[in-house]
């Protein structure tokens, strides 16, 4: 069920465009910032609140990739695989997360704590190899570092 | 402002938080509102920003004036009107309006008022990629100082215009950064592209005129109307007017991004600003203006970055973000890497480079792996054909073709010999 507080934050967008599904992309947001994903039954609300079929809002929802579908972890690492992170380390980067954390691209960690994705190109070439944690951006990253930063999540 | 020669950047306290409204009105700030708004029409402002010879700084170059000019201004054109700022920087490499972003939110502010001024624009929008999160809170603070200063809302600053502005965040994807699938991506649809022409300016947001600039573009508006076309065009070593961020990643001594005067050449970015290579290392290439435009070689070092410059040489100032690739890099791998990034942005939309991309980005990767067969050079050469202008819907293909074609032309050796060697000579 949308939550009143959902329903109010959704709401409040709606003067700022001129038809009310240009809110879809912040309303899946809003809801994936409260439950940290999106569900079906979710989506399928959201849907109605905004006037469109589920399909429609489904096409627009896997479309982007920050909108999640499926379950998340507590924190969600992503990892920039864009050229300059590339050519100053990435491969050695992901490598390091990936067996620190005992999961590939995609998955999440069985303590449900992390989820690690890739990412396009994060803006940060000046401070590559670079990654986000939530909203929280990293650069100038080596194993060391890395080990200091995930330390700082639970 | 102070620093006349560094306009955009003058105010910008790295490490440090922005001004605020108050610091940047006691630095000059909104100066050029209170000119534009109080003795300038709407169409003086334009031909002032015509004369300037501003270019637009998200890549394509397109006289910013000019593309003003366009929106239809008459008592019966259809409101409301709107201005979108791309904020969506994602071109791989670029990292030039984070700065802008960051550093001075009331800069890029004062421009959208002037530039919606101009176009007699009634909503604004700043579309913002997700990632952007610092920039994001900064233009929030920035944005609600401004409203409340009265240099946003009905009225402003008791003139007859009237804007409101508002920040769009966004949920990812690349394709979201051309300007008519970040159109579709604002009315809450996926982001493809539409055709062209129309061109947004004439038909965009819900059928209505909107035009669409990139950050750096617009916080160059402000100090053109207070300091003049002559000025501007006088910041320049090329015809081309204004300053330029450019900036440099890859080995580098000192990776980062500097404000310089537009046709500053390549040698003196790469080495007096990003002090050269690191030790030990080469210059192989670059390339010049993020991850969709054409290999440059040391031979072009003298090449100066304003749009023709890059162009004669065969490739594009684009967003005029350098990626460096030095001799220790694998130029196979840096290609596959690139064309991998376009093949996951791809849209979908159109066969070509939904399907193409793909098989350009498995190619490479064979040959970076050892699988290479001497047929697969001809397969990329063709693909760059095919992919190329006037193949495909938008130009997120044939800007993916750009570094493709040219690393088949000044790497040919290493794409030979990893097929010859059957494996990575860099491994």
């Amino acid at each position: 069920m949308l939550t009143a507080e959902e329903k109010k934050e959704i709401e409040a967008e709606f003067p700022r465009y001129e038809q009310k599904r240009a809110v879809c992309v912040e309303a899946l947001k809003i809801v994936q910032r409260h439950h940290g994903w999106v569900s079906d039954e979710a989506l399928i609300e959201i849907a109605e609140f905004l006037e469109m079929t589920p399909a429609e809002l489904d096409a627009v929802a896997t479309f982007y990739n920050l909108i999640f579908r499926k379950p998340v972890g507590k924190h969600v690492i992503l990892v920039c695989d864009s050229v300059s992170c590339w050519i100053m380390g990435y491969e050695r980067i992901l490598q390091h997360l990936q067996d620190r954390l005992g999961i590939v691209l995609g998955e999440t960690t069985a303590d449900g704590v992390f989820t690690l994705l890739p990412i396009v190109c994060l803006g940060a070439c000046d401070q590559a190899p670079a990654m986000m944690i939530d909203d929280e951006l990293y650069g100038d990253l080596d194993p060391a570092k890395i080990d200091e930063i995930l330390a700082n999540y639970t | 402002m102070n620093n006349l020669e560094k306009p955009l950047t003058a105010n910008i306290r790295p490490g440090k938080p922005p001004f605020s409204l108050k610091e940047y009105e006691q630095a000059g700030g909104y100066q050029a509102v209170r000119k534009a708004l109080h003795s300038l029409t709407p169409a003086e402002v334009t031909a002032i920003v015509k004369a300037s010879n501003l270019r637009g700084r998200g890549g394509a170059g397109f006289p910013t004036g000019q593309k003003w000019s366009f929106v239809p201004m008459g008592a019966d054109a259809i409101r409301p009107r709107y201005l979108v700022v791309n904020a969506d920087e994602m071109e791989p490499a670029a990292f030039k309006d984070r700065m802008l972003l960051e550093g001075n939110p009331h800069q890029l502010i004062e421009g959208i008022i002037v530039a919606g001024y101009a176009i007699q624009a009634d909503i604004a929008y700043i579309f913002l990629r997700r990632e952007y999160t610092l920039p994001a809170k900064r233009l929030k603070t920035a944005i609600a100082e401004a409203y409340a200063g009265h240099y946003l809302g009905q009225n402003i600053l008791e003139s007859d215009f009237s804007l409101q502005l508002y920040l769009h965040e966004s949920a990812g994807r690349y394709i979201c950064g051309e300007e008519t699938a970040l159109l579709n991506s604002l009315e809450g649809r996926r982001a493809a592209p539409r055709a062209k022409p129309p061109f947004p300016p004439v038909v965009g947001l819900w059928g209505k005129s909107t035009t669409p600039n990139n950050v750096e573009t617009i916080s160059n508006v402000p100090h053109i109307i207070n300091h003049g076309a002559a000025w501007f065009k006088g910041l320049s070593h090329s015809p081309d007017g204004g300053t330029k961020i450019y900036g440099v990643s890859g080995k580098v001594k000192r990776p980062g991004a500097w404000e310089l005067p537009m046709g500053t050449t390549l040698r003196e970015i790469l080495e007096e600003q990003a002090g050269g290579m690191r030790e030990g290392l080469k210059l192989r290439g670059v390339i010049p203006g993020g991850g969709s435009t054409d290999f440059l070689v040391e031979e072009h070092l003298d090449v100066k970055m304003d749009f023709d410059g890059p162009k004669q040489a065969g490739s594009r100032l684009g967003t005029g973000t350098i990626v460096v690739m030095d001799d220790q890099t694998c130029p196979v791998g840096l290609v596959r890497n690139l064309m991998q990034f376009f093949a996951r942005e791809s849209c979908g939309w159109c066969t070509p480079c939904r399907e193409g991309l793909p098989w350009t980005a498995r190619i490479l990767a064979a040959i970076e792996s050892g699988q290479g067969r001497p047929e697969h050079l001809a397969r990329l050469q063709k693909h760059t054909r095919l992919l190329g202008p006037g193949h495909t819907f938008c130009a997120l293909a044939p800007g993916a073709m750009e570094p493709l074609q040219s690393a088949l032309k000044y790497f040919e050796e290493d794409f030979n010999r990893h097929i010859r060697e059957k494996r990575c000579p860099w491994r």
